[in-house]
Parts: C-alpha cells; sequence; structure tokens
C-alpha cells in the first residue's frame, strides 16, 4: 500500500517534471510544475509532515503558482522559439545535468544502509511540536524572514509600478 | 510495506537535475524561473525525508523558510519580468543580453 | 477492523454524501431563483411541478442535451479541462466537512467521510487550487472578456484568500487545532453561549470570513469575474452545455461548503443552540439524527443570508473591491488575531 502510493506520486512528481522540461509553452510548463508540487505535497504526507504538506498546496499551489499563471496570463507570452543561445545551452545542459544525477544518485544508493526504512503513520508531526520548535528556537530567524517579506513587498511594488 | 528513505533522496536528485537541465535548455524567461521553483522543491523533499530519518523537525522548519524566500523571489522575480517585457518586449534571454537599452 | 468492510462502507458513505451534496447544489439553485423572485416581486420558477420543484431536473436535461461548442482558436486541452477542475475542487471540500455528532458505525464514522486532523486546512487548500479553473478558462477562451473576467476573478481570489486565511486563526487559537470535529466540540459546552460567534467574541472575525467568502465564491456584490454588464459572461462566456453546467454547478458547490465551514467555526457546528436545556429525545436515531437537523438548518439559514445579500446590494468597482480587501479586511484580520491571542493568553 505504502509502497504503492510512493510510486505512484513519485512517477506523477518525475512525469510532472519533465512535461516542465519538454514543453515550449511557459503555460503547460506551470501547470505541469503544479502537478509536481501537489504530489510532493502527498509526498510530504507519506513522510508524516502533515502540515507542511497542507503549506504546500496552499502557499506553492495556490499563491506562488497562481501568482506565476497570473503573469503569463498578463504577458500573452506565447511558445518559445529557437536561437542561437539554445543550440550551445543544449549541448552543455544535458549531459551537465546527468552528471550532476548520476553523482547525486550514486551518493545516496551508496549511504543506504545508514538511512531508515519509512513505514506509514509511524512518525506523524503534531502541528504544537513544530510551532514550539519555530516560535521558542527559531524566532529570531523568524523575525529576520518578515523583513525579508516587507523589503520583497516593497521591490515589487517599486518594480512594477509604471513610469511617472 | 516500506519504502527506504534513500528512495526519496533519488526522488528528490532527480527532480532537481530535472531542474538544472531545464534551467540551463529553456530559452523562456518564465520557464527559467519555473525551473528555480523545481529545484527548491526538489530540495524541500530531501529536507523533509532527513527531518523523518532523524525524528527532527527542524528539517521540516527548514522548508518553511525556503517557502518564505521563495515566495519573496516569486514576487520580486516576476515583478522584474514584467519590467523587462515592458522595456524590451520579448521573454527570451538571449535578446536581453544588454545592461542598458 | 476489516479492510474489506472499511473500504465498501467508505466508499457507500462517499456515494450518498455526493448524492446528497449534488441534489442539494441543484436545489439551491431554485432556491436562489425563488428567494431572488421573490424579493423583487415576481413568482420566480413556477411551470415545472408544483411550486416549480422540477425545476432543477427540466434544467439539467436542458444544458445536457445541448450542443457543446469549442471555439475554433481555443486552447482545447486546457479548455476542456478548466470546467473539471473548478467543479473538483468544489466537490472535494466536502469529504472534511462534519455534519453530525461523532457517532461510529463498524469502526466507521458516520457522518464524516474522512476525519483528517488538518481538515481546517485541507479546505482552505483545496479552494485555493480552485482558483486555476477560472484562471485557465479565461486563458484557453480566447477571447477578451473571458481574460478580462479570468484575470479579475484571479487577482480578487489571490486578494482575498489572505483575509480569509486570516479571520479563520482566532478560532483556531480558541480551539487549539486544526481538526473540524475538536472545533465544533471547543463550542459544544453551553448551547449558543458557547459558540465562537457570541461567546468567543468571534464575530469581527465572522464578518471578515462572510465578506471574504463572498469575494472568493464569485457571489454579489463581488461578482466583478462575472459582470455581465461589462464582460458578458465573464470567464465562462464560451463555455456551453454540460461545461457551462459544470462551473455553475462548481460556484453553488462553493457556497455551501463555505456555508459548512462558517457553521462549523463560528455556529458550533451540528450542536444545538440550546446546550443541555433541551432533553435528549427520540433515542438512538434522534441522537444520531438531531445533529445532522440542526446542521442542515444551520446551512439553509447561512445560504439564505447569501441569496439576500445578492438580492439587496449592487456590485463594488473593481478599485473598491481591491481596496476595501487589502485596505480594510486585511488590518481587521491581523487586529482581531492579535486581540484574541492577547485575551487568551492573559486568560491562561
Amino acid at each position: 500500500m505504502y509502497l504503492a502510493l510512493f510510486i505512484f506520486f513519485a512517477v506523477l512528481c518525475v512525469a510532472g517534471a519533465l512535461n516542465l522540461l519538454l514543453q515550449r509553452h511557459p503555460i503547460n510548463s506551470a501547470l505541469s510544475l503544479i502537478v509536481v508540487m501537489t504530489s510532493l505535497a502527498v509526498l510530504y504526507l507519506l513522510l508524516g509532515a502533515q502540515f507542511l504538506a497542507a503549506v504546500q498546496v496552499i502557499v506553492y499551489s495556490g499563491a506562488i503558482m497562481v501568482l506565476f499563471t497570473f503573469v503569463i496570463m498578463l504577458l500573452n507570452a506565447g511558445r518559445e522559439e529557437h536561437t542561437r543561445g539554445s543550440r550551445a545551452a543544449f549541448l552543455v545542459g544535458f549531459p551537465g545535468a546527468a552528471v550532476l544525477l548520476a553523482l547525486l544518485v550514486q551518493i545516496f544508493l551508496s549511504a543506504r544502509g545508514h538511512l531508515a526504512q519509512a513505514r506509514l503513520g509511524e512518525y506523524v508531526t503534531a502541528t504544537h511540536t513544530l510551532s514550539s520548535v519555530l516560535f521558542r528556537d527559531l524566532l529570531l530567524p523568524f523575525e529576520v524572514t518578515s523583513v525579508l517579506i516587507l523589503i520583497a513587498i516593497l521591490g515589487a511594488v517599486a518594480l512594477a509600478r509604471k513610469e511617472p | 510495506m516500506t519504502v527506504p528513505l534513500a528512495y526519496y533522496l533519488v526522488l528528490s536528485a532527480v527532480l532537481f537535475s530535472i531542474g538544472v537541465a531545464a534551467f540551463l535548455i529553456r530559452r523562456n524567461i518564465i520557464t527559467v524561473f519555473l525551473a528555480i521553483e523545481l529545484m527548491l522543491n526538489a530540495v524541500n523533499l530531501a529536507f523533509v525525508t532527513f527531518a523523518h530519518q532523524w525524528r527532527i523537525v527542524n528539517g521540516q522548519i527548514f522548508v518553511f523558510f525556503v517557502m518564505v524566500v521563495a515566495a519573496a523571489e516569486a514576487a520580486v522575480g516576476l515583478a522584474i519580468i514584467i519590467t523587462i517585457f515592458r522595456a524590451r518586449n520579448t521573454l527570451n534571454i538571449d535578446q536581453v543580453d544588454l545592461m542598458k537599452l | 477492523m476489516n479492510l474489506l468492510t472499511f473500504f465498501l462502507l467508505s466508499l457507500l458513505k462517499i456515494v450518498v454524501v455526493l448524492v446528497i451534496f449534488l441534489t442539494a447544489v441543484a436545489y439551491t439553485v431554485l432556491l436562489e431563483r425563488k428567494l431572488v423572485g421573490r424579493i423583487q416581486n415576481r413568482w420566480g420558477p413556477s411551470r415545472v411541478g408544483p411550486f416549480g420543484l422540477l425545476q432543477p431536473l427540466a434544467d439539467g436535461a436542458k444544458l445536457f442535451l445541448k450542443e457543446d461548442l469549442i471555439p475554433a482558436n481555443a486552447h482545447r486541452p486546457l479548455f476542456v479541462l478548466a470546467p473539471l477542475i473548478a467543479l473538483a475542487c468544489s466537490l472535494i471540500s466536502i469529504a472534511v466537512v462534519p455534519f453530525g455528532a461523532p457517532i461510529t458505525w463498524h469502526g466507521v464514522d458516520m457522518f464524516q467521510i474522512s476525519g483528517v486532523h488538518i481538515g481546517l486546512l485541507v479546505i482552505l487548500g483545496v479552494t485555493s487550487v480552485g482558483v486555476y479553473g477560472i484562471a485557465l478558462s479565461g486563458w484557453s477562451s480566447n477571447n477578451k472578456y473571458s481574460l478580462l473576467g479570468a484575470l479579475r476573478g484571479s487577482a480578487q481570489i489571490i486578494s482575498y484568500e489572505l483575509a480569509l486565511g486570516l479571520s479563520l486563526i482566532g478560532v483556531v487559537l480558541r480551539a487549539g487545532s486544526f481538526d473540524l470535529r475538536t472545533i465544533v466540540e471547543s463550542q459544544a459546552a453551553h448551547g449558543l453561549r458557547s459558540w465562537n460567534f457570541f461567546g468567543g467574541y468571534q464575530f469581527v472575525a465572522f464578518f471578515i470570513y462572510l465578506m471574504a467568502a463572498y469575494a472568493e465564491t464569485n457571489r454579489s456584490p463581488f461578482d466583478l469575474p462575472e459582470a455581465e454588464s461589462e464582460l458578458t459572461a465573464g470567464y465562462h462566456t464560451e463555455y456551453s452545455s454540460m461545461k457551462f453546467a459544470m462551473f455553475f454547478m462548481a460556484e453553488y458547490a462553493n457556497m455551501i461548503i463555505v456555508a459548512c465551514v462558517a457553521t462549523l467555526l463560528f455556529f458550533g457546528g451540528w450542536t444545538s443552540p440550546f446546550g443541555s436545556l433541551l432533553p435528549p429525545i427520540g433515542g438512538a436515531v434522534g441522537a444520531a439524527l438531531l445533529p445532522v437537523m440542526w446542521f442542515v438548518l444551520k446551512v439553509f439559514c447561512f445560504l439564505c443570508l447569501y441569496i439576500w445579500v445578492r438580492g439587496t446590494l449592487p456590485r463594488f468597482r473593481y478599485d473598491q473591491l481591491m481596496r476595501f480587501g487589502w485596505k480594510f479586511l486585511m488590518p481587521l484580520a491581523i487586529a482581531n488575531i492579535v486581540v484574541t491571542s492577547l485575551c487568551l493568553a492573559l486568560v491562561a
């Protein structure tokens, strides 16, 4: 059951990511990224991170990606065309990514013996344990991120404003 | 039925590599930005997996911070994209190679 | 517990709830037409069946038999996908809504499809994904009115989602849980007096929620994405037949979900307003069915309020809508959180 769920959503993730890579129209890429993010939320659930799964759907699929589709709609972005740069990037990009993948997979599989096995419902994080760590031990980083968000808001407003 | 946590890490590596490839190959600036989000998500999966391995919630909290940074980055980045589109009327990154207009 | 009985009972539960929900959606449309008719001093539908009660069936048959048009330059896959997303996202939420007291039969909760610990977050998440139905339908129709409606709709929904989420935090703080059953049980002690709206002093939060929810479901006075006088029909201008019916059903299903959430969070869910003043009647059957009756009654009152508002208030202008959401509702919601948490800290 657990294995079946894992395989199904892992395959969905990889298929969505590949679709992002292969589609030429940005709206298709954005939609496949939404599929990836939503299936990642299910994988978080399988790993016992309930609250995180909900936040992943609300923040990533429901807010950030809506912003992306909104911008794609607003700029009416069309299919991308082949250019000089795309050939060179093709020659470097695929082998580079393949080497990176091989390296990472090699490392993870060699460390396989030290890693545990995941069972369904064996370790579930309660929301209040999360919040007690976040608001007690990590209060300063939390407050600093609020400043970061404020700066981001100011930057976005200043950038997107029409020239007077 | 169990799943080794190594599989989760391999999945995150696969997603990250696809993100890198898309970042390098795609020419549309929005798709490049989407590839960055994909890489961030892949790293998040690795964080959650390690939180499960060591039974410590700090890994999950790191994901919150990544999400906050991603949200801020998306807001600013999309504003930059809109500004570029207004100035040059293109979204192709090969044609955005001058420091000034 | 036997896995097979669990699956069969869950499947049965899903089918029964879905049938009741979809019937309720169809009859909410009739209720709206009837009530708005009375508000405007006319009869509303009265020809099909007694009091027009068969009107939803006739409407359904008509929409089902109409020709299904797809515009020539539409983005076909997304054009077909968009109404499905809209309808699916509005139907999924009912899975975590508890509509009766926690009574189990063969180890299966009878009045809730799935009792997850993060039920409230699930509802928020699913409704936030529902925006794609509107955004994609407008974009894929290749029609300027649809696109304008979709842009308006997605901007409006992103803006009001913040106020909506923040208004619920006061309730979550009081109950200390995201579990909808726990939230209801925290208001069950003394009937009316312990509901979050009266006893919990969350009426400010409730009004923020109410207004944000009107905007989220694209209902009047915030129905700008489908403003007939400016945008013909907004994002579903190009849709016909069953695809149009799906958008229509999604809107009314969203209305019912919003009414359910308001009932659960602010008005004590399935608990009786009289608390223990009313003696339990009807034995075991009464104990199971009376709470469901209270729940349905409260939801019905909310739907009537919805329709009353639609029949009364004119539409906002777009800049007024945005200003109201960001400059009034958001600060008010944050102030409500601060005051509520301060009071809770002082009491504790």
